[in-house]
């Protein structure tokens, strides 16, 4: 197998049981050969014991006791799959319970997202907010599945119909590209085979689609952002001065002889050399493990970022998030945080809430100042120290952080830079 | 013009990579779990890769059930005396010795679940906050639910329904005073890419993983080695066989495949046709629907 250009596509899938979400990972997983025999044995098992005819594609995706007994998803689970042309990872995220929290970590990563529809009900709340979710943690590639189109004679009318739905709600979230497929899960249509009963669909199926999508731009390549995680400093006599500043490049270009400028000391350098792992290499890009050299000695440590000198990100102290409240113990009005930034951590305080969104209507409330676990508002956040800030929408790695409870320890929300 | 994007082995690499060296800047003394089996050689690998050219800054930690590969214990100790690394080793004997724990009894005993104890009082006497595992997530259900960062409260367990959510590449180990962290690199490797990334790297690894000639017996559908602790049933016979192990572990309870690969080339067109998930010839996943899952809670790797 030629595996040298093959890339690794990350995607979630939001929807819930009844919308065949299980089935759907089932389905994808079975026909791509991705289930090994002892997996299928104990599946049929099951099924059979539960009364189904046939294999219940869902099972395959079980996971906790508690999951099989409640027949839901409690956290995100992930999956893995490979096609000749990819490696895919799948975070499936619960549809029901604690949707928001669930959802955005799984789409923090993800290049794309996949949001199932039901056939026979076409666009509902659910959907509205799995789209805005999936528009504001700002995924590149939104596919929406129309399933179940077994059970409406895989009419091209119904599809359609749902198809301007989406368009007419989804054109107030920014969204690059989106595509729809219908398909049926269950019966496999469009997943990984071409359906027989939809002649009218001339697109790819769902896998097809995952394995063409163009995903080479997802990140980030203008803006060099290079947050320090450690330095390195043997000990060894051959070693002795060898100052390596190790990180992952999150987004940009790095060449050895690029000027640079440290954050947020303002120093400037060249770079004097790159590794990756135990090679030397001329140039570097994100995502890759690093670490570099540089020509003077600059006193550097975890938390500051190494940039361009003709492309910086804002250095700011004070500054609006959209948030994302993970925790069942609300927000404090002023309530202080450790703020968790790319490798840089300070202390932060919600400084004001400027309007709570409902995310099934997309509507600002400036009223409602209480943020509750799942919740989505828009805050002002005042740090410490200033933090090396891009735009979400411009740099996911820049743009996102996390708040933690200093009492519980515990992350209880993640905020995207506006 | 070169390429700007990894294949994906290479971003597997860098977010391994990234993780063991977010471990190091976030606690105080970690350590690699260290079974001798290639998961635990692969994360040690990483780690050399992680810090070079310094030193890998953890101790390798085995927890020994005493029932071991002679190959798997040599290849340990060559492999901590070419990385000058400390070794720590929590005994499982001891454990029995000393009351901690007491032997299972019954036909299909194993030491399997006495490791929770060894494992957390080498955590504990060791202060030790961080241990770094080479679980992957698509070993097995409950594995799949694993963070990164992976918390464990002050009697080493875990807790499956209230995580802490990983954003991004975000993560979180704070702890108090007595919890401490597992840590999994390799979280989104399957045993393919694994293979795959061994052949490439060149990484060495125990002879037992390629098929050899041994003396086995034909329990639980899969070939168990013949060796000093391996009481035969009724019925069974010592036979000899060309086989291979896909997972190593204690030696009572891994059960090797027949196989003629021999050579890393031929293990990866193996694998590739697999049709049964490694762990299927654990029988210490055997025993329950949820085997891992409890001793996951409990403590387990």
């Amino acid at each position: 197998m030629e595996i040298d250009n093959n890339q690794l596509l990350r995607f979630t899938t939001a929807g819930s049981v009844d919308d065949g979400k299980s089935t759907l990972i089932g389905r994808l997983l079975y026909d791509s050969k991705s289930i090994f025999e002892d997996q299928l044995e104990s599946v049929s098992k099951t099924s059979a014991k539960k009364g189904h005819n046939g294999v219940d594609l869902a099972l395959f995706t079980d996971g906790l006791k508690d999951e099989r007994e409640q027949g839901i998803t409690i956290d995100v689970a992930y999956r893995y799959f490979t096609t000749p042309k990819r490696k895919f990872i799948i975070a499936d995220t619960p549809g029901h319970i604690q949707y928001t929290r669930n959802m955005v970590t799984g789409a923090s990563t993800a290049n794309a997202a996949v949001i199932l529809i039901d056939a026979r009900h076409g666009v509902i709340e659910q959907t509205k907010r799995h789209s805005f979710i999936a528009s504001l943690l700002n995924i590149p590639h939104l596919i929406v599945c129309i399933n179940k189109m077994d059970l409406v004679d895989f009419s091209e009318e119904v599809y359609s119909k749902i198809v301007g739905q989406f368009e007419e709600f989804s054109s107030k979230l920014l969204m690059k590209d989106v595509r729809f497929i219908p398909i049926s899960a269950l019966l496999g249509d469009n997943v990984v085979n071409r359906s027989e009963s939809m002649e009218w669909y001339q697109n790819g199926t769902l896998l097809s689609t995952l394995e063409n999508l163009h995903i080479s731009s997802d990140i980030n390549k203008i803006d060099a952002r290079f947050p320090v995680q450690t330095v390195l400093r043997p000990q060894s006599e051959e070693n002795r001065d060898y100052r390596g500043y190790a990180g992952r490049i999150a987004s940009g270009i790095y060449r050895v002889g690029d000027e640079i400028t440290i954050l947020p000391s303002g120093f400037t350098s060249k770079i004097k050399s790159i590794n990756a792992g135990d090679q030397e290499v001329e140039e570097a890009y994100a995502p890759m493990s690093i670490a570099m050299t540089l020509e003077d000695d600059i006193d550097i440590s975890r938390g500051d970022m190494i940039v361009k000198k003709n492309n910086q990100p804002g250095l700011e102290q004070e500054f609006d998030v959209m948030l994302c409240w993970l925790n069942n113990d609300p927000a404090q009005a002023r309530g202080k945080y450790t703020i968790v930034h790319s490798s840089n951590e300070q202390r932060a305080i919600i400084k004001n809430i400027v309007y709570k969104i409902n995310i099934n209507t997309f509507e600002r409330n400036t009223e409602d100042k209480k943020i509750e676990m799942n919740d989505i508002a828009r805050i002002t956040i005042r740090t410490n120290r200033p933090l090396m800030l891009d735009p979400y929408r411009e740099n996911r790695n820049t743009g996102g952080l996390i708040l933690i409870d200093e009492g519980t320890n515990e992350t209880v929300a993640a905020g995207m830079v506006v | 013009m070169s390429k700007y994007y990894l294949n994906y082995l290479d971003e597997l690499e860098s977010e391994a990579i990234y993780i063991l060296r977010e471990v190091w800047a976030q606690f105080e003394n970690p350590v690699i779990l260290f079974s001798g089996g290639k998961d635990s050689i692969l994360v040690t690998h990483l780690a050399r890769k992680a810090f070079f050219p310094a030193k890998i800054p953890f101790a390798l930690m085995h927890v020994d059930t005493g029932h071991n590969f002679p190959e798997t214990i040599n290849f340990r100790d060559d492999l901590v005396k070419e990385l000058g690394v400390k070794l720590i080793v929590g005994s499982v004997q001891e454990s029995i010795d000393n009351g901690r724990v007491a032997e299972e009894k019954g036909k299909n005993a194993t030491r399997n679940a006495l490791q929770i104890t060894t494992l957390l009082d080498a955590i504990e006497s060791n202060k030790i906050d961080c241990a770094i595992g080479g679980g992957r997530r698509d070993e097995e259900k409950a594995r799949a639910k694993e963070r990164f960062f992976s918390h464990r409260n002050d009697f080493g367990e875990w807790d499956p329904k209230n995580q802490r959510p990983e954003l991004w590449n975000l993560l979180n180990g704070k702890h108090f005073e007595g919890e401490h962290f597992r840590a999994f690199p390799i979280s989104n490797w399957t045993e393919m890419d694994v293979w795959n990334y061994i052949k490439r790297e060149n990484i060495s690894i125990p002879s037992l993983y390629l098929a050899h000639e041994r003396e086995v017996v034909y329990r639980n559908n899969s070939w168990i080695p013949v060796s000093e602790f391996l009481k035969l049933e009724e019925g069974e016979k010592v036979e000899n066989k060309k086989i291979r192990f896909r997972t190593l572990g204690d030696i009572t309870i891994t059960g090797g495949i027949e196989s003629d690969a021999d050579t890393l080339e031929k293990i990866v067109q193996e694998v590739s046709a697999m049709r049964k998930t490694e762990r299927g010839d654990r029988s210490d996943d055997k025993r329950s629907e949820t085997a891992m899952e409890d001793r996951k809670k409990q403590g387990y790797f």
